[in-house]
């Protein structure tokens, strides 16, 4: 169980190193998406002008303030609270971002499936948990919304986040096939019948 | 008591930011039991992270979750009480796009069909507002934002007679393993036996959000929801399906009588943030709480 601080963009090689277990603590820069934005990247053909090669990317929709841009709000957005959303809904995403915009590792909550896993280990990614739930504190580690594309699609506009100290995050699916929520899920599976029989289900 | 709607449509907004930024104390004692009872050490330390959290939000002034969910209102309208009701639905709506315009919240309201979001946290049909009326001399207002995560891991099971309590059983069971960690666990599991399909439903959700501590009035449904919090505690599915002893806070039963040939049971979900808050209105005061 390693420790990674890591600043974005990252290589493959350094992608491939994490196991699951693992913990990382992220500066530079963070991309945010969600389903409309993804949606419309891949299922209807828009594309962005954002370079996402080697970055992490975030299962989010952020609560935001409209403001003057400034040296401190460049895009005109300031940020009210930034949290993370179930990333499960996304999962068929998760090949074309890394297949045809090069993104390294994917932050979400609750874990993504099988066909995300081998996109992995195919192409050298991770998947990272964040705590779901947790907006406020994962709100301190955001230091400025730097820019914004497909803003139409607020609050799910593709969004660039500046970071610092992002994490710890937990790396939870891996390069090799590790995914501790399969472990978990099949682990709890087993304890079914237990469950039941304390119930009294005959 | 006559209802001042100016004070209605102000409580709405002001409800709906204050159940976004502060958890009420059941919950915040359900983690700290929940913490002492943990045995494995990498779910003890997400419950610290979580918990940490409400602090942050305390201290900061900010949203507990980034979430702002589907604003559900619930009233009680008591004995006594003199109000308009059309009129007190159009405060409790201008309430709410107050306070998304204001504050301001992430509007997470959209068309169904069109997808189209008018960033006001309203829609048809949204706010939900379900009215019902009380013994007490006060007009009471709760406001629930219902986040997604848990919302979308929702269950009706239309089970049949021969099948008996055991189906109940196993399908909350089976609900909470298929939930795994898209329901942002530790959760409070809502389920609602009996009643038509609709109704069942509607009892799941309010056993998701009743709060922690509380039993049901049933005392059948009082034994079942005993028995079934212990039983998804022994799944190890963990806080955020990772693992762990605190799957969930509670499970929470409603129940209603349902037709001799019925045997419904509905699951709903509140995640770790199981956020609410409460107003009521006094003759000459105006009291929140949770």
């Amino acid at each position: 169980m390693a420790h990674y601080d890591l600043a974005t963009p990252i290589t493959e090689a350094q992608a491939r190193q994490l196991r699951v277990n693992d913990t990382v603590t992220l500066n530079g820069t963070l991309f945010g998406i969600r389903d409309a934005t993804q949606i419309h990247m891949f299922d209807r053909g828009r594309k962005t002008r954002f370079d996402l090669r080697g970055h992490a990317v975030i299962h989010t929709a952020p609560n935001v303030r409209k403001v003057e841009k400034s040296a401190a709000h460049p895009a005109g957005y300031a940020p009210i609270c930034i949290g993370t959303t179930t990333s499960d809904r996304m999962e068929r995403y998760t090949r074309p971002l890394m297949e045809q915009y090069g993104v390294r590792l994917v932050i979400g909550k609750g874990g993504l499936r099988e066909d995300s896993l081998k996109a992995f280990s195919d192409l050298g990614g991770a998947y990272l948990a964040i705590i779901g739930g947790t907006a406020a504190l994962e709100t301190t580690w955001i230091e400025a919304i730097e820019d914004v594309d497909l803003d139409d699609l607020n609050p799910e506009s593709l969004w660039k986040f500046r970071i610092r100290g992002f994490g710890p995050l937990l790396v939870a699916m891996d390069s090799q096939g590790g995914s501790l929520y399969t472990e978990v899920r099949d682990a709890a599976k087993a304890r079914r019948a237990e469950a039941l029989r304390r119930l009294g289900v005959r | 008591m006559k209802v001042d709607l100016a004070q209605v449509e102000e409580a709405a907004k002001e409800l709906y930011i204050r159940a976004l930024k502060q958890l009420p104390p059941d919950v915040k004692q359900g983690f700290d039991a929940l913490a002492g009872r943990e045995t494995d050490a990498g779910a003890k330390r997400m419950l610290a992270t979580m918990m940490r959290n409400i602090t942050v939000a305390e201290q900061t002034d900010n949203l507990l979750c980034q979430d702002t969910g589907i604003p559900i209102y619930n009233v009680w309208i008591g004995r006594g009480v003199e109000v308009d009701g059309l009129r007190l639905k159009e405060a409790i709506r201008k309430g709410c796009e107050r306070a998304t315009r204001e504050h301001p919240l992430r509007s997470s309201v959209v068309h169904p069909i069109t997808r189209v979001n008018e960033h006001t946290s309203c829609g048809r049909g949204v706010p939900v507002i379900n009215v019902d009326f009380s013994e007490r001399d006060t007009l009471e207002i709760e406001m629930v934002p219902k986040g997604s995560g848990s919302e979308n891991n929702s269950w009706l099971r239309m089970a049949v007679p021969a099948e008996g309590v055991d189906a109940v059983k196993t399908f909350v069971v089976d609900c909470v393993l298929e939930a795994g960690g898209k329901t942002c666990p530790p959760t409070i599991v809502g389920v609602g036996v009996g009643g038509t399909a609709d109704l069942c439903i509607h009892l799941a959700k309010l056993a998701a959000t009743r709060p922690l501590g509380t039993q049901c009035a049933d005392a059948e449904g009082a034994k079942l929801e005993r028995a079934l919090s212990e039983a998804v505690n022994l799944l190890g599915v963990g806080p955020q399906g990772l693992g762990g002893d605190s799957t969930s806070f509670a499970v929470h039963v409603e129940t209603a009588a349902t037709h001799i040939t019925m045997n419904p049971v509905a699951v709903n979900m509140q995640c770790h943030s199981a956020r609410r808050a409460r107003a009521i209105f006094r003759a000459g005061a105006l009291e929140y709480g949770y």
